[in-house]
């Protein structure tokens, strides 16, 4: 079968990394910019909570697309990376890399960073059940509370600084999976990686930098 | 004329199971001027002389065409100088004195013959897939009834250059063939007389890249570093684009034609 | 022996026609049923295998590289030449067969030449069908550019990598039969011995490099397509593995020889820079296009070349050659550069060496224009030499390059055994006495694409073959003599390497048998040669087992072979009391030191035949009747 055969393929993998990597990218997108509200004020995020729970197609249609898109992302990623080291089985004893980036060669491991991250950033501020005191429905509440304990604050930030890399590389590199690329195309998917590497992260850590210094509290 | 020196540490392994080792070897009175493979050929003689055995290392044409040679010099394929192929290389690149580590390629889907040699029958077998144009000899048309645009012409040059050293598979953190399958499927694919078989191509190719057990490509693009033709991964852009495109239109059309891919 | 060749009646431009009309063809349903083998995978070779196994043919396809695409005609540069008259300029069929009987110096056989030269057209279409990426026009027609001996501009090119693009044409070609099954690959896999079996070749020997393993491999024909044997002179700009035991081998069991000394020097090489030195390398001679060859007009003028005034330069081809000038052909563009340092005039370390400048192409057309034409090949230069031909001129000198020698065959490719068929540099070929640029690889596709699955089939239809097993006596005789050979080899265990032996060869050859020759010379080679040999098979030394992969043992059976070839080219070269082509005797030249041929007493096709181990090899001629072309004086004037 055509789609069986698409996913046993390497590029067929790399392809759904790709397309799964633009829907968990749209989403931290919108996400990003709704947790920016806070900034606004408690009411602001709170209703903001409230109104998604009035739309529970739209979450849980978020949720599904969410779950399954890094369900994919991660179990292609994963397979692609158990077959890369089998295909060399012994290292060099001397290798010195030309042109790869921090960012290309950490992939795998910062991927597995931000898998960890996210299932304890759903236990911490969606469930609760790493929140001591959390309140449903009250992000501010939940987040600023959070973020006053200087290590859960660094355990986010460092998260943003695995994200960060992952993006860079990661927004680049799902052009060249799809084929998007011409000379003309080229210079602007770098920048475009590059803006969104830096962007989306600073949006994310200015939430826990700003809790820290009592901007909001 | 001034004589070099360089402290050389080279993999030796007697065959394909046995275990293998670096292996010091002091190279005195050497020429600047020697290319990187005349240096050996002066180590073997001396070795041979001594009665020892010399060692093994592939070469041809040594003139950076025939794709023959190539080992990881001080851990980057083909050694420092960007697109030059290990004959070409010449010592005056090399500062006197200088310890440098010669290894083999590494991947399993090139096992090492011995020493430095290993054999890389499975980019054969990529091009026996379908890295050409079914073109029976005789019945074809004149040379200059099917135009093609001259940059075509070119761009498909830039990707029949590959000399099939292997050096890319070498370079890649994943042992990836991507760069020699897809610069065979950009060559053919940019010309007008490659058109018809083009999904078949891209498709076969691409299965017996994975069947060989090459790992898969992320983009990496050491590659493209360490090709002695300065292949560029654009073509690797172009091989995912043409393998969607097939999936997705071709597979079908091509099954009814062909069978399974 | 008989050496008729074959030659079909009738007129000239109709006997290839003809000849395919008359002679006997296997029927489509029985070719499953012959077994070929084709030894080589270079343009003859991987041609011919794929063409073969479209025909349906069985095939077995071999090769001592790791891969089939390295043959060493990938490292062909120019072009290719085909009468297309694309350009308008002149250009037919009949003027390419002339251009290259007189090219050879009338030493070829007309019949072929012709053959060559209608073939040629169908060549490029076979490659444009390949996908060869050949230079184009903004009009996205095909290109052309010139080449020597030639006033009309009718070469066909892929970059500076001509050679490459075709060999992997023919490749690609090739595994796509390897897919279909038609033919199986033998990759690092040498011959070593030819099975001849009641007059009939019928097989081959083989080692596997890689497990060191000897087999006999039986067939209804054996086609060999295994290059040139320039190697001989150690220095030359063939590749290492380049060797001659494949049909030096085949001659020994029976196979002629034909005109062994026709060896090309070919003008633009980059001169030699030490003894550690492993190869020469070829400037493509496209280069002759737009460079200026010159040398300062004073001895000793040691200058460097941008100081030397335009008054002080002597463009001596330019001046010797008006009509042709820098294009003139090889030979004479060699023999020229040899003069002009042999006066002392030469440039660079050693004074061996003339330069090739750009400077005034550079003005004329631009960097750019250069650049697109001979990027590549300014590159390569630059990185051997470390010097930038955009600003200094080029330093160039002759080097072994081509043999227009090889086996003998007949019309149909066929040597004088029975079903051992003979393709590409490795026959003694339609280049006569000299070969024109861009003509090899017209020739190695010509053979292995159009000629063999032809004319093969006439053999193969025309012969009752008995079956023969593995166990056949004359099977098991040639085994046990490579095996036994092999061994004694591993046995000597001396104190020289093999590659001491072979350089002794090479520099030899190179003084008494290469771009100048004299009778007492070449008997010196001829008392010299045997002592090497005799040391060789006493002194050498060859470490490691056989049993394995065993690089110092391949070159050692094939340094063996060239230290008995030798003799036979110095032989050769010493019979032919003419000079001619490639082949210049000192004692045979005009007052200006043009070659000077002898049509009365050699117009003849040298062909050797083995005697025997200390027997000397006998000479048997095939006449040379040239009723298109007359005779004249080849002049480039
Ligand atoms: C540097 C250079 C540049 C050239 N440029 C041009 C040019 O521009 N135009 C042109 O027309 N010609 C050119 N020539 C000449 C031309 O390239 C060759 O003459 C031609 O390619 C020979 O092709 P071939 O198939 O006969 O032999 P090759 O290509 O040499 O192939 C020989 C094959 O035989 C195999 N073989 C040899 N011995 C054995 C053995 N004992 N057992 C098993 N296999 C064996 C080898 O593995 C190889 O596959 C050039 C030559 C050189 C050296
Ligand atoms: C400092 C950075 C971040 C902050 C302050 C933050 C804040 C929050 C909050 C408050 C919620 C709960 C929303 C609610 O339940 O109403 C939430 C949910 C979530 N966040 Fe974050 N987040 C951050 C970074 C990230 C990152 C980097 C990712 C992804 C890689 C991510 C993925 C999620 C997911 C998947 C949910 C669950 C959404 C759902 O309920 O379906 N978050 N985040
Ligand atoms: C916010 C969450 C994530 C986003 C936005 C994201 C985005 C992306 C994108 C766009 C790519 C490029 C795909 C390509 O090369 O075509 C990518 C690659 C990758 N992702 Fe993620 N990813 C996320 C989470 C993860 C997780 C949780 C893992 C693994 C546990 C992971 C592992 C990888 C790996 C290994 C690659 C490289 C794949 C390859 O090139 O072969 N990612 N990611
Ligand atoms: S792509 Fe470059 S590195 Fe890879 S095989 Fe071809 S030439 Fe060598
Ligand atoms: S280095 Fe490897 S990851 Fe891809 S871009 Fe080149 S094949
Ligand atoms: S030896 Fe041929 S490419 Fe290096």
């Amino acid at each position: 079968m055509p789609v069986v055969r698409f996913w046993g393929s390497t590029i067929g993998k790399k392809v759904v990394m790709a397309v799964t990597g633009i829907v968990l990218l749209g989403y931290i997108l919108a996400h990003v910019t709704g947790n920016l509200l806070i900034f606004v004020g408690a009411s602001a995020i709170d209703s903001y909570a409230a109104k998604l729970r009035e739309l529970p197609a739209l979450l849980w249609g978020v949720r599904v697309l969410l779950l399954v898109s890094v369900v994919l992302h991660v179990v292609a990623a994963a397979q692609l990376a158990i077959r890369a080291r089998a295909a060399r089985p012994m290292a060099y004893n001397r290798f010195d890399p030309q042109a790869s980036s921090v960012a290309s060669r950490t992939m795998r491991w910062g991927g597995v960073a931000i898998l960890l991250f996210v299932i304890y950033h759903i236990l911490h501020f969606t469930t609760g059940h790493a929140h001591p005191a959390f309140i449903h429905l009250a992000p501010y509440h939940n987040v600023t509370t959070a973020f006053r304990v200087w290590w859960i604050a660094g355990i986010y930030i460092a998260a943003m600084a695995a994200l960060a890399l992952h993006l860079y590389h990661g927004t680049w590199s799902m052009f060249q999976t799809l084929g998007i690329e011409h000379e003309r195309v080229n210079p602007a998917r770098r920048r475009l990686a590059t803006v969104i590497a830096v962007l989306v992260p600073l949006g994310f850590v200015s939430v826990p930098i700003a809790v820290l210094l009592g901007v909001i509290r | 004329m001034t004589t070099m020196r360089l402290r050389l540490r080279v993999w030796r392994q007697a065959g394909p199971t046995s275990p293998g080792r670096l292996v010091p070897y002091d190279a005195v009175d050497l020429s600047p001027d020697m290319s990187f493979l005349e240096m050996l050929d002066v180590v073997n003689e001396r070795l041979i002389a001594k009665g020892e055995e010399p060692i093994a290392f592939d070469h041809d044409c040594r003139e950076g065409i025939c794709g023959s040679c190539g080992v990881m010099i001080n851990g980057v394929p083909h050694g420092p100088m960007r697109g030059t192929a290990t004959c070409q290389l010449h010592l005056r690149s090399f500062r006197d004195g200088e310890e440098i580590v010669v290894e083999p390629w590494r991947a399993r889907a090139f096992p090492v013959v011995r020493d430095l040699v290993v054999d890389r029958g499975a980019f054969d077998r990529i091009i026996a897939a379908g890295g050409y144009i079914s073109a029976r000899t005789g019945g074809v048309p004149d040379a200059n009834a099917m135009l093609v645009p001259k940059d075509d012409a070119d761009a498909a040059m830039d990707a029949a250059a590959c000399i099939g050293c292997g050096a890319c598979v070498a370079a890649c953190p994943n042992a990836s063939a991507s760069l020699f399958a897809a610069a065979k499927i950009a060559h053919l694919g940019l010309v007008p007389q490659g058109q018809p078989e083009r999904s078949k191509r891209v498709l076969r190719m691409v299965s017996q890249m994975d069947m060989e057990a090459f790992g898969n490509c992320t983009n990496i693009g050491e590659c493209q570093e360490a090709c002695p033709k300065l292949i560029s991964i654009s073509v690797i852009a172009r091989m995912n684009r043409d393998f969607l495109r097939a999936s997705v239109f071709g597979a079908a059309e091509v099954e009814r034609r062909e069978g399974a891919v | 022996m008989d050496l008729r060749a074959k030659i079909p009646s009738g007129p000239l431009a109709e006997k290839w026609d003809r000849h395919r009309f008359e002679i006997r063809l296997v029927n489509p349903a029985n070719k499953r049923r012959h077994s070929v083998l084709v030894v080589g995978s270079g343009l003859a070779g991987a041609s011919a295998a794929a063409s073969l196994g479209e025909l349906g043919y069985r095939v077995s396809c071999f090769c001592f590289q790791d891969s089939p695409r390295r043959a060493h005609s990938i490292a062909a540069q120019g072009g290719i030449n085909a009468a297309k008259n694309y350009q308008n300029d002149g250009d037919s069929i009949w003027r390419l067969f002339y251009d290259t009987v007189k090219g050879g110096d009338f030493r070829a056989r007309e019949a072929n030449v012709y053959r060559l030269a209608q073939i040629s057209v169908d060549i490029i279409d076979q490659c444009v069908a390949q996908g060869v990426p050949f230079a184009r026009e903004y009009s996205g027609y095909l290109a052309n550019r010139s080449f020597g001996g030639a006033q009309v501009s009718r070469t066909f090119y892929a970059r500076g990598q001509t050679g490459q693009q075709l060999l992997l044409g023919a490749y690609q070609a090739l595994l796509k039969e390897v897919a279909r099954g038609s033919v199986i690959l033998h990759p690092r896999t040498e011959m070593l011995d030819l099975i001849v079996i009641d007059g009939r070749c019928r097989g081959i020997v083989t080692r596997n490099l890689v497990t060191g393993e000897v087999l006999a491999h039986i067939a209804d024909a054996v086609v060999l397509a295994t290059g040139g044997y320039g190697n001989v002179f150690y220095l030359s700009t063939n590749a290492r593995g380049s060797n001659v035991t494949a049909t030096f081998r085949a001659w020994k069991r029976g196979a002629a020889f034909g005109n062994p000394c026709f060896t090309q020097i070919h003008p633009t090489c980059i001169p030699v820079s030490g003894e550690y030195q492993s190869k020469l390398t070829l400037m493509s001679e496209s280069l002759r296009n737009d460079g200026r060859v010159w040398v300062p007009k004073q001895t000793g003028d040691h200058r460097p070349p941008h100081e030397i005034a335009e008054s002080d330069r002597d463009y001596y081809l330019e001046r010797k050659y008006p009509s042709f000038g820098n294009l003139s052909p090889r030979d004479i563009a060699s023999r020229a550069a040899k003069e002009v340092c042999d006066e002392g005039r030469g440039v660079g370390p050693g004074g061996r060496g003339v330069y090739l400048d750009f400077a005034d192409a550079i003005a004329r057309l631009g960097r750019n224009t250069i650049e697109e034409r001979y990027g590549n090949l300014f590159e390569m230069y630059q990185r051997i030499t470390d010097e930038d031909p955009y600003t200094v001129p080029m330093r160039i000198y002759p080097a072994v390059h081509y043999t227009m020698g090889g086996l003998w065959v007949d019309y149909n490719l066929m040597s004088t055994i029975f079903g051992l068929h003979v393709l590409g540099e490795a026959n003694f070929s339609d280049h006569g006495a000299n070969r024109l640029g861009a003509s090899a690889l017209m020739q190695g596709l010509a053979d292995g694409y159009f000629i063999i699955p032809v004319t093969i089939g006439d053999y193969l239809a025309s012969t009752k073959l008995e079956k023969v097993g593995l166990d056949h006596p004359e099977v098991r005789g040639t085994l046990e003599a490579v095996a036994k050979r092999t061994k004694r080899l591993l046995a000597i265990q001396g104190s020289r390497t093999v590659d001491s032996f072979h350089r002794e060869l090479g520099t030899l050859m190179w003084e008494k048998c290469g771009m100048a020759r004299n009778a007492a010379g070449l008997q010196q080679a001829l008392r010299r040669i045997p002592e090497i040999r005799a040391e060789f098979w006493q002194n050498v030394t060859v470490p490691g087992s056989d049993a394995q992969l065993n690089q110092a043992l391949e070159k050692a059976n094939r340094v063996a072979d060239f230290l008995e070839f030798a003799e036979l080219m110095c032989r050769d070269a010493l019979h032919r009391e003419e000079s001619c082509g490639g082949h210049f005797r000192e004692e045979h030249q005009t007052p200006d030191g043009e070659a000077k041929r002898d049509d009365d007493r050699f117009a003849y096709v040298a062909a050797w035949a083995y005697a025997g181990e200390n027997a000397e090899p006998v000479l048997h001629r095939e006449p040379l009747v040239f009723e298109n072309v007359q005779l004249a004086q080849r002049s480039y004037k």
